[in-house]
């Protein structure tokens, strides 16, 4: 069966941690991380595999730090 | 901790859906976290690179926290006198017809020193594309009253709220250039979901389609949080935005094809 799954990389030095992105994802595949960038914000990051590569978060990130994939992956 | 979940086989250049147009800068903004500045930025650059005329587009940046536009943008802008930005978009526009013009403007730039040029670049009807950043409050300057802060709403200007019988009524902008015969398209969104991001760049992309025209000026409101000139976590400050802003200043478009949109505003 083919299923659409994404993935997600963040720039994690100029995420801003303003925490957008965890309310626009539908699968909350975005948490905030306990550690901080070099310029000492808690950046986001990717917490499970449930990305569909949706580009929500993509969307509405001020800064713009999230690239977005996509692929349709054949599974049996 | 972020690479336990990543996927190779899915993270490949052909499979990207989604990333920062080339057209921005690659340099931290200097926005707060979560300022809605950022993403208008995004969609305006990707709407420019969708339509292929970077080298034939200017752009006006004003005064206030988006004065720093043009180390963002990588095309050419001009930084025009405070709240002068549609007067110096008028010349260029003159000057060169065939370019496409846009000028970025706040509310405190647009609305309250630089009201004259507006309405009056609006009424002539010139030929430009004006983006009007709203966010209630004068940001760069440590969030004073600006003419569009709410009633009752508060700022360092106006701690115990903005008091209307002796502080005035807030100036909706956009319903007012509206009822210009000069002006084609004004619409009013916002950045903070990303529904909403999605039809502000389909209204950015129609306002530079509409200028290729020649049909007249559009004016396109994008109502923006200030989370630190509103003393609020950036989430919160959108939620705020979307109990008190929007019932004031109702989303959608005001006027299409130089038509009124009657609705009960």
């Amino acid at each position: 069966m083919a299923k659409i799954k994404g993935d997600i990389v963040i720039n994690t030095e100029r995420c801003k941690g303003c925490e957008v992105c965890l309310a626009a994802c539908p699968f909350t595949v975005i948490a905030m991380s306990k550690e901080v960038n070099s310029k000492g914000y808690h950046f986001a990051m990717k917490v499970n595999d449930e990305c569909t590569g949706c580009t929500n978060c993509a969307l509405v990130c001020p800064d713009g730090v999230i690239t977005v994939y996509r692929a349709k992956v054949t599974t049996e | 901790m972020e690479e336990l979940f990543a996927k190779p086989e899915i993270r490949k250049p052909e499979n990207i859906v989604y990333k920062k147009t080339d057209l921005m800068v690659d340099r931290p903004l200097s926005y707060c976290p979560g300022c809605g500045h950022g993403t208008a930025h995004r969609m305006l650059m990707e709407v420019i690179e969708e339509m292929d005329i970077t080298e034939k587009t200017i752009g006006v940046s004003p005064v206030g926290c988006s004065v720093l536009a043009y180390d963002f943008l990588n095309i050419d802008m001009l930084g025009a006198a405070h709240g002068r930005a549609p007067a110096l978009a008028t010349a260029i526009k003159r000057m060169w017809p065939n370019h496409f013009v846009f000028t970025y403007q706040g509310d405190g730039d647009l609305a309250a020193i630089g009201t004259a040029e507006t309405i009056h670049a609006c009424n002539r009807g010139e030929n430009i594309t004006i983006i009007f950043i709203n966010n209630g409050i004068y940001g760069m300057t440590g969030g004073q009253m600006a003419p569009t802060t709410l009633p009752g709403m508060r700022s360092s200007t106006s701690p115990y709220g903005r008091d209307v019988p002796t502080m005035g009524h807030p100036l909706k902008m956009t319903e007012l250039v509206a009822h210009l015969p000069g002006v084609y398209y004004v619409t009013r969104q916002s950045v903070h979901t990303p529904n909403n991001v999605r039809k502000t760049k389909k209204a950015i992309r129609k306002a530079f389609e509409l200028q290729k025209e020649n049909k007249g000026l559009s004016f396109i409101e994008i109502v923006s949080n200030c989370n630190s000139g509103w003393k609020m976590t950036p989430v919160q400050s959108n939620k705020w935005m979307e109990e008190n802003m929007f019932p004031f200043y109702q989303l959608g478009d005001i006027k299409v094809d130089g038509k009124l949109i009657e609705v009960a505003r």
